[in-house]
Order: structure tokens, then sequence, then C-alpha cells
């Protein structure tokens, strides 16, 4: 509707600047309609590809710096830069990767499972658009679909932070992009994928912007991660509190402004569809912060601020694949049930089960990507985005609430595919990348922590010479300050 | 010569110090240390795991003072660092057999 009126604005400020410099007797009416037509095709891509690569740049951001110091905070202090390395590594990495093949394995037609190799090498992709977005250039579709594969192995790495080799976490990353998100993002979202309510899937499930590609498959392959590695040394007898609460409040705040890229960009346009899933994005987050604070506070006898900032992500994990299909007051309900949910997952189920998820990608990703998947089929709407059509045309239901009770099942089929892929291939890939280099980091090392030992460096390096006794400075007594930092 | 060390709550740093200046006190070290005594530590809680959190960030204060102001720096510093409370901290007095300026080469109660 509102695509209508800016073309309508569009149509008449044009023709009255096209009669204004062309004599009406120099060109058909038709010429003149073909000039007009084009304008307005260049005018709709000028603002859609705005808007996508700015969404692009903020997809970047919720891995680097986002999750760098999310994660990179909840760390102890020896293990600072290795965490953070682990998050911006996958921008190297994964880049390269979706170069060469990562992209055409995701998004070339080929069969339901993986795609072909037609844009191998990115062949064929440029300028022009493609069959995925009509208004905005190949190249920054396939920007922004790569800055997806970015973060999904990022968010995995929360499970074995602490512990795991350098060299084992790019070879296990590199091989997990390879066999389980590019054919889950194929499935999903790739032309004629097994998955894809819109391009002729088997079973249509509702996935707006990555709950099941990015977030399902990230989680639960993340508690193999934590299930196979095994406990840190001491846990969870030694204290291992979080280093600097500081920077993970920074970095779940720019998760939080880069999700709107994540979840708005899914719109691949700079319209109406945008515009909801921005708004049930936010409203997802702050329901969510509140729910997990609040049964946080009755539970456990205080408000925590790491309670706050893990809610509104798992209230953004939540809403993921929802953004675009539902209300924002059902945002609000899916968010509050996300935050209460993953509280459970991370407190109650943890301790149950006594697995050491250091940083909670599973209870965090995997939980909250399956409590939003399911939400969606509940939730979803005809009105705010139609998926299913009737032979005339006409919208039918979308999710349970609409009388579609079905979908759950079909979100839930979903789920389960990539939580078996994700859980199977990633237990394979350990224990060969196990056999080959091994997968953990020797007891020495990891006592004396991943930034000396796997990179030579340390986060903080304080400077001797540093006095910061406000008290000593007022007083001259001649005596030097010995402030010893531990 | 006589070493005073003595464990404070940090905030009332700044009245011991003033205190021992007042005292002709010409010098201290002062060090960030964490303990316990009776003062228990408390809990904190992270994602729902709880941490015992047993050793109280104190300072300790050190001077090296003579013999005949040892009690007068006790008792000022008893004074000044106590609030009734537990975790107010324990002074120690220790004897000192030597101490030597750095820059002059000056021993005793010349170098202090």
């Amino acid at each position: 509707m509102i695509k209508e009126r800016i073309i309508g604005h569009a149509v008449s400020v044009l023709s009255a600047a096209l009669l204004a410099a062309f004599p009406a007797a120099a060109q058909t009416v038709e010429e003149r309609l073909a000039t007009a037509e084009a304008a307005i095709g260049n005018a709709q891509t000028a603002g859609d590809n705005a808007w996508m690569l700015v969404c692009s740049a903020l997809v970047l951001m919720m891995t680097g710096p986002g999750l760098a110091l999310f994660y990179g905070g909840l760390v102890r202090r020896k293990n600072v830069l290795a965490t953070m390395m682990q998050s911006f590594i996958m921008m190297a990495v994964m880049t390269v990767l979706w170069a060469l093949i990562g992209y055409s394995l995701s998004f070339a037609k080929g069969n339901p499972f993986f795609g072909g190799l037609d844009y191998a090498f990115l062949k064929g992709v440029g300028t022009d658009p493609s069959g995925y977005a009509a208004t905005i250039p190949h190249l920054t579709f396939m920007v922004f679909q790569l800055m997806f594969a970015i973060i999904t192995p990022a968010l995995i790495t929360g499970a074995f932070a602490e512990r795991m080799k350098f060299s084992a976490m790019l070879l296990f990353c590199t091989l997990w992009a390879i066999i389980v998100y590019f054919p889950l993002a194929h499935m999903v979202w790739g032309d004629g994928g097994y998955l894809n309510a819109f391009l002729g899937g088997k079973i249509p499930a509702l996935d707006f912007a990555g709950g099941t590609v990015v977030h399902i498959s990230s989680g639960f392959s993340a508690l193999v991660c934590a299930l196979y590695l095994g406990k840190r040394l001491g846990y969870p007898k030694t204290q291992m509190m979080p280093h600097n609460l500081v920077l993970s409040v920074i970095g779940a705040c720019l998760l939080w402004v880069g999700w709107f890229g994540f979840n708005a960009g899914s719109a691949v346009a700079a319209g109406g569809l945008a515009s909801n899933a921005f708004v049930t994005t936010h409203f997802g987050a702050a329901s969510a912060a509140l729910g997990w604070l609040l049964i946080e506070w009755i539970r456990l006898g205080k408000p925590t601020v790491l309670g706050g900032i893990s809610g509104a992500v798992a209230g953004l994990v939540g809403i993921t694949p929802a953004a675009g299909f539902v209300t924002p007051m059902s945002a609000l309900i899916i968010g509050f049930i996300a935050g209460i949910v993953c509280f459970i997952a991370v407190t109650e189920v943890k301790k149950r089960l006594g697995y050491d998820d250091s940083l909670d990608a599973f209870g965090v990703h995997g939980v909250g990507g399956l409590t939003g998947a399911l939400l969606t089929g509940v939730f979803a709407n005809s009105a705010i985005n139609t998926v299913f059509k009737d032979e005339a045309g006409n919208a039918l239901p979308s999710g349970l609430l609409e009388g579609n009770g079905k979908q759950v099942l079909n979100q839930l089929l979903a789920a389960l595919i990539a939580i078996v892929l994700g859980m199977v291939a990633s237990w394979i890939i350990l224990k060969v990348v196990d056999l080959l280099i091994g997968v953990r980091v020797s007891g020495e090392n990891e006592t004396l922590g991943l930034d000396v030992s796997q990179h030579g460096e340390e986060g903080y390096n304080l400077d001797f010479d540093y006095v910061s006794s406000a008290t000593l400075s007022s007083g001259s007594t001649g005596a030097a300050a010995n402030i010893v930092h531990e | 010569m006589k070493k005073i060390e003595a464990i404070i709550r940090p905030h009332l740093l700044e009245g011991v110090k003033d205190s021992l200046q007042a005292l002709g006190v010409q010098g201290m070290t002062i060090s960030e240390v964490k303990g316990f005594g009776r003062q228990k530590g408390h809990t904190e809680v992270y994602r729902g795991s709880e941490y015992k959190v047993e050793f109280v960030p104190k300072v300790k204060v050190e001077v090296v003072v003579d013999d005949e102001i040892v009690e007068g720096v006790v008792e000022s510093i008893v004074k000044t660092a106590r609030t009734g409370k537990f975790g107010d901290g324990k002074i120690f007095v220790l004897p000192v057999e030597e101490a030597i300026r750095i820059r002059t080469g000056e021993h005793g109660l010349n170098a202090v």
C-alpha cells in the first residue's frame, strides 16, 4: 500500500518533470511511459539498495564488535582476547569461504537440500537483480546473506569458550559451515529448498530471518560441542565469574541495534514489511528483558544486569523467525515467553544436566530459537504477510491462532531437521577434527589461558608506573605508592 | 625500629593516613589486598550460578617507625580504622633489623 503510494507520487512528479523537459510532440506516449517506468524502477532500487547495504553493515556489527564484546566480557580475563578472536576471525574466514563456494551452495539452484555451483566464485553475481530480490543488485543480496553466515558459527563459540584450540576451532567452523549451514540456508531460503514456504518447499516452514537456520542450528550444535569437549578444568567447583560485564552490556546493546538489520533487513526491501519486522524485533527484545528479570528477581532474589541483557538477546532470538509474520502485540508475548523459557534453560536445565555450555550458546540460541520457531507457527498472521493462498489468490490463514494449526507442526518438523542435522554433523566434525589435530588445549595451556597459549598476547597489560589512588596524590608524604593490581 | 602492618577497610585509608602524618610518620606503603577473617564474604549470582566471594578487598598499610612512637601509631590506627563491626582488620607489629635509604646510603632511623 505504501509502496503504491510512493510509486503514485513518483509517477506524478516524474510526469510533470518530463512534460516540462520535453515538448509533447517530440516523443510518442509509449516512449515517454517507458522512460518514466525506468525512472521509477531506478528510484525504488536506489531506496531498497541503500537500506539493504546499511542492514548488511548492521548485521556485520552484530559479530564484531557485538558478539565479540558480549562473549569477551563473560569469560575470565586470561581468555578475553581468544574469545573475541573466535568471533572476529569468522568475519574473515566465512567471507572468503562464502565468496568461493558458500553463496553458491546456499542460494544457487540445486536439489532441495543444497545448492549447485552456478554461483561458485560469484560467477554471474553482479549488479543486476536476482530472483531472490527484484529491486536490489544481486551483489547486495549476496553480501547481506554473507553476514548471517558469519555470525552463525561465531554463536557456537560460546559453548566451547576457554578450552578449544584455535586451529581446531577454525577447522571445525569451516567444516560446519559447509556441512550444516550452507545446506540449511538452502533448504529454508534457497530456490526450491525443502523447507521454503515461498519457493515451493515440501514442508512450508516460516523462518523470517533465521530462527531455524541461524539460532536452532548453532544452538543445538553448541550443545554437542559442550558435551564433546567436556567441562572446563575445575568447573563447576572453581570460580569462573565473568571478568568484565561492562563489555558484555555494550556487546548486548550492539547486538540489539544490529538485529534491526538482521530482521528488518530480511524483508529485502525498504517497505512496510521491514517496518513491521523492525518494530516486532524491538518489542520482542524489550519484553524478553523484562520477562527474564522478573522471573530472576522472584526466583533468585535480585534482578541482575547480566540477566537483563541475556533476556534481551533471548527475545531477539525468539522473535527472529517471527519478525515478518506477526503483529507487534504478538511480539510482546513471544519475547516475554522466550525470556522466561531461556532463563529456565540456563539456570535450572543446565544445572540439572551438568554440561558446561560456558556462555550459554545452547540455552539462549538453541532454546530461544526453538521457542521462537514454534511460537511463529502460533502467532503468524496473514494480514502481516500472506504466505499461503488458495487457487483464486485469496489469503489463507498462516498460524494456529488464525486457524492453521498444522503450521505449528511444520515449524516443529523444520526445527527437528535443523536439530538433527546440526547435532549429528557437529559430532562427526568434532570427531574428525579431534583425530586430525585435537580439539582441546592441554591442561597446562588451559590454566595459563588461551590468550597467551594460543595467541601469545594478553588482553590487559597494566603499566606499573600507573598510580590510581587519589588518596595518595593529594598528600605529599614523599613515599611512593605501590598499588599492585592483582 | 618496628614495622607496623595494618589491614584496614579501604574507604578508611584517608583518615588513617592523615592521623599518621599528624604523628610525624614520614612515609608509608599501601597495597590493595584481599583476605578474610571473621567477616565472611558475600554471594554473587551469574545466570543462576552462585559464586561465594570469600576474599574481601582490604588495604594494607605498612609503616616503619621509631620504637617510641609505636604505641601512639597503633592507637591512632585503631581509632581511625574502627567501625566496631566484623571486618575492621588487624594490626601487626614486627621488629625491623635494619633500614637503608637507597639514595644516600643512610642507615637506621635516619633512613625511615
